[in-house]
Formats: C-alpha cells, structure tokens, sequence
C-alpha cells in the first residue's frame, strides 16, 4: 500500500488554555472521501485548522504528500495544494463572489483563473449569476458554496470541509453532498469531511472516523459505522434510521 | 467672494496634505486594528529626507532644472520612508503582534518620540529651509481690493495628490496586492488559509502608507518651504483626525475627511482666529468621536455573516 496523502500521528493541539486534541491518529488516502463525526465541541474544527498550522500541533505530526507540514506557517500549506472551507464558510463579505473566487485562486499554481472560474461554476450555476453582488449579502446557502467554490479555485488535490450542510434546507445540502460525490468520482480529489450530519456523511464518505473530547473512538468504512449501535444511538437517534 | 475662494484653495491644498497622510492611518488600523502613532513623525522624516535630497541634487550634482528636481526628490523620499516604514513595523510592532492591544500602540508612541528625537539630534532643533521652488501664480479674481491666486505650487500639489491616489486607488481595488490588503483587513486568519503571506501583505501596508505620507511630506516642504523636527506631530494628529472623520478603515473617508479638516482649518483661520485653529480641528475630533464615532463613510457593520 503505498503512503496516505496525509497522515496524521498522534496529534495534540491546544485550542487557548484548553487541550482540545489527545493525540490523534487518522489517514485520508489519494482518492479516498474521508469524513470525522463527532459531537459539538469534540475537538474536530480543531482538527481541521491544525492541519494549516494555526494552531501548531505541540506534539505529533502532521504529514502531507510524504512532507512534515507540521511546524509550517499556514499560507505556505495552503500552497501545497490543500485547500480548506472552514468552519463558519469565513467568506470575505465586504468583496464581490467574484473577489472571493479570485483570493481563492491566491494558492493556485495554475494561472488559468479564467478556465476555473468557468470549473466552479459548473458546480455552482447560482455564483455565475451573483458574481458582482457583494458576497455578505449572499444567502446561506449561496455563501457556503461560495466558501466550496473558493477552497476549489486552488486546485488543490485535497479538500478539507468542515460543516458544510450547517445551517442549510435540506435540499441545498443535498446538493452540496451531490458535489463532493461528483468532485470525488469524476476528478478524484480526496476529500476529508467534518460533518454533523453523521447519516449523510457516512453514506457519502468511503471511511470514516468518530471522535469524541479529543480522542478517536472509532473507526471503519462509511457502512460499518452507519451500523454500529454506539454510532446510531449517538449521531443518529431520531435522524434518518 | 475673494476671500472666500482664496480659502477654498488654500484649504484644498492642505486638505490634500492630511488626506495623503490620512491614508497611512486609515489603512493600519484597517489591517491590524492598530492606530500607528509614529505614521504623523514618518511624514516628518519624509520631509527631511526630500530637504537632503534636493540639496544634493542642486548643490553637489548641479541640477538646475526644478521639476527633474522636484521629481527625483518625490521618488527618492517615497523609497527611502517606505524603507523607514517597513524597517519601523519590522522591528517595533510585529514583535508585538499576537500581544495585549496597547502594546503595540505604546511601542508607536515610542517610535514617534524617538524620530523626533533622533531628527532633533542628527539635524539640529532649527528650522531647516530651502529656496522657494517654485514662483508664479495664476490670477484668478483680480478686483480692486483682493486678489484671488492660484499659485503653481499649489496646483502642482493638486495634481500630484489627484495622480498618486488615482494610482493606489487602482492598486488597492484592481490588484492582487490590492484584494490581498483587504482580505487581510476582514479575516486575516481565512486569508493565511487560502494562501496569503500575511505578515508580507502588512508590510506592504506600511510601505505603501509611507509612500504617500512621502508625498504629503515633499509637497509640505515645497509649500512651507521649512521643516523641523517637530513637524510630525500637529500635522499627524490632524490626518488622524481626518481619518476620524471619515471613517476609519475608509480610503475615501480618510481623503474627504483630510479635505475637510483643510477646509476647516483654513476657514477658522480666516474668519475666527488663526491662533485657534488648531482648537477647531481637534474640536472636530472630540465632537466625531462623540456624535458620529463611525466617521462619515465609516460603516456599522451590518453584513451577514
């Protein structure tokens, strides 16, 4: 088997004063969609920021593409072809969809920005038509594809989510699931996933990971956690059963 | 009628003076939330460092022609205080970033006292002048007991303010550089994620708030045609002021509210009392600060996020 394009070993990172990951183990390989359920609070936004570095792991390690990425500053990360849509979408809401796109294009090594505006909106049709409106005046959902569409203007060749149905209809996330599937089969981009919404990521995600106060607890592919008593007392009661 | 045009332009003039060093406010506080103290003293070195370097372009390499002159002076004193800047916020406030708020703030006010101070020492507590530069005027209103002039150094200072900042306008609205500043200015944190050096595009900042105040600086000069060591603070409190008034975080609230403060400093002056002048601007201050703390194009954030 040859090395996962990151691989995380046993990671802690404070978040202020509070220990927020107990060392952390978890690989996400070339073309795999990988996803991290938890609770609220479970250390799992911690996790997806300690990855770029900000804030540094203080023990264990982050490795990327075969690199040590872990005492790297964040921008240089994100020069390495991992993009993220962070937790809260953190759009610039003072600039245009189009000024968004572009800052996303900050990290890319191609200089094709037109061609991949022309990609993203492929996904995205609603952006193509908001492109001058100013992007803090974007519905909910419109800004978290905004957030997708600018972490894909990197191409990078492995996208971090964290949350992205948060807070949308059910039928806009559907269509942001759609997406990932579509990145993922047609273009195969890894993709690592946090999600709240356990039942769709599981049935999307090849693998998956539970964590719990900063620990893993569990791990297995989407279908074997989907049916695992503690997960679906845990994440699914009540949801989709 | 006369008086009244005459003031318009004069207050123009130096309304384009504190917008130019407004500007170096604005854009600091904009991108790390920070008043820099020291930018009013930065305007000062620039002076001084256009002063020398008029004088060696006239005296030891001979140029005789003013505006070759006058246009290496602008150049040189624009790279040599964004050099000034840069090595400022290098040393005394990126230390500091991640730090208490005051801290970096304290350390500007020791900046500030320490360029004046060095100045002082290095080139003397004296006024230093230079030679008019530049004579001639145009007429505009010539009645029998006032006349109106339009003197070419204050329009050169008209166009080269009007061509400076039409130049960072495009810089920061069409350039990478440009969307890189205000990215950093709304979510600094995001803009590192995506691959933005952040440390770097603050620098810039500093160079490029420099820059202009170098302009302000080289026009006051040519103006006033005299400059001390003390010179950084009243005019740097006034385009903080303007930058107040504006709105602070606005690039066209800082240039309108250096517009206003010139325009009201040189009314007050005309029809009050020159001797408080100064009283009517920082008056400006207090009275923006209690009424309309936001500034005139200052926003109150109302964005959803």
């Amino acid at each position: 088997m040859t090395a996962p394009l990151l691989c995380m070993r046993g990671l802690r990172a404070r978040y202020g004063a509070v220990i927020a990951l107990h060392g952390v183990d978890l690989d996400v390989a070339q073309g795999e969609i990988v996803t991290l359920i938890g609770a609220n609070g479970a250390g799992k936004s911690t996790l997806m920021m300690t990855i770029f570095g900000d804030p540094q792991a203080y023990e264990g390690q982050v490795i990327y593409d075969g690199q040590d990425i872990t005492r790297l500053p964040t921008h240089e990360i994100a020069r390495l072809g991992i993009a993220q849509s962070p937790e809260g979408r953190r759009i610039f809401p003072r600039m245009s969809v189009l000024e968004n796109l572009q800052m996303g294009a900050v990290a890319s090594a191609h200089r094709q920005v037109e061609a991949d505006l022309e990609r993203v909106f492929a996904f995205f049709p609603r952006l193509k038509e908001r492109l001058r409106q100013r992007s803090g005046t974007l519905s909910g959902g419109e800004q978290q594809m905004l957030a997708i569409a600018r972490a894909l203007m990197a191409r990078p060749r492995l996208l971090l989510l964290d949350e992205p149905s948060l807070g949308l209809a059910p039928l806009i996330a559907q269509h942001i699931f759609d997406v990932i599937r579509d990145l993922n089969a047609r273009e195969k981009l890894t993709v690592f996933l946090v999600e709240q919404n356990a039942y769709h990521a599981l049935k999307l995600a090849h693998r998956g990971y539970v964590m719990v106060n900063g620990e893993i607890t569990l791990r297995g592919s989407g279908r074997e956690l989907l049916e695992r008593p503690e997960v679906r007392a845990a994440y699914l009661e009540g949801g989709h059963a | 009628m006369e008086v009244f045009v005459q003031q318009l332009i004069n207050g123009i003039t130096l309304g384009s003076i504190y917008g130019l060093i407004a500007i170096g406010y604005t854009m600091v506080f904009g991108i790390i939330g920070m008043v820099n103290f020291a930018h009013g003293d930065v305007f000062m070195v620039s002076a001084f460092i256009a002063l020398i370097a008029y004088l060696v372009l006239t005296t030891w390499l001979g140029v005789s022609s003013v505006v070759l002159a006058l246009f290496v002076v602008l150049i040189v004193a624009m790279l040599l205080t964004s050099l000034v800047s840069w090595a400022i916020e290098r040393l005394a406030y990126r230390p500091l970033r991640g730090s208490f708020r005051l801290a970096p703030l304290i350390s500007a006010i020791g900046m500030s006292i320490f360029l004046m101070n060095f100045v002082q020492v290095a080139q003397g507590p004296r006024n230093k002048s230079i030679p008019p530069l530049i004579r001639g005027e145009f007429l505009l209103i010539d009645s029998a007991t006032y006349k109106v002039s339009l003197s070419h150094k204050q329009l050169i200072i008209w166009a080269v303010t009007a061509l400076l900042l039409a130049a960072f306008w495009y810089v920061v609205s069409r350039t990478s550089l440009g969307r890189a500043q205000r990215a950093c200015e709304q979510d600094r944190k995001m803009a590192a994620l995506l691959g933005v050096n952040v440390d770097r595009t603050i620098s810039a900042t500093f160079v490029i708030g420099a820059a202009l105040a170098a302009v302000a600086g080289t026009m006051y000069l040519t103006h006033y045609g005299v400059v001390s060591f003390a010179d950084g603070f009243v005019p740097g409190v006034k385009a903080f002021t303007a930058a107040v008034l504006g709105g602070i975080g606005s690039l066209p609230g800082a240039v309108l509210g250096g517009l206003l403060i010139g325009l009201i400093e040189t009314f007050w002056s005309a029809y009050f009392s020159t001797d408080y002048k100064d009283v009517a601007a920082f008056s400006i201050l207090a009275i923006t600060l209690i009424f309309l703390p936001q500034g005139i194009l200052g926003r109150p954030d109302v964005e959803k996020v």
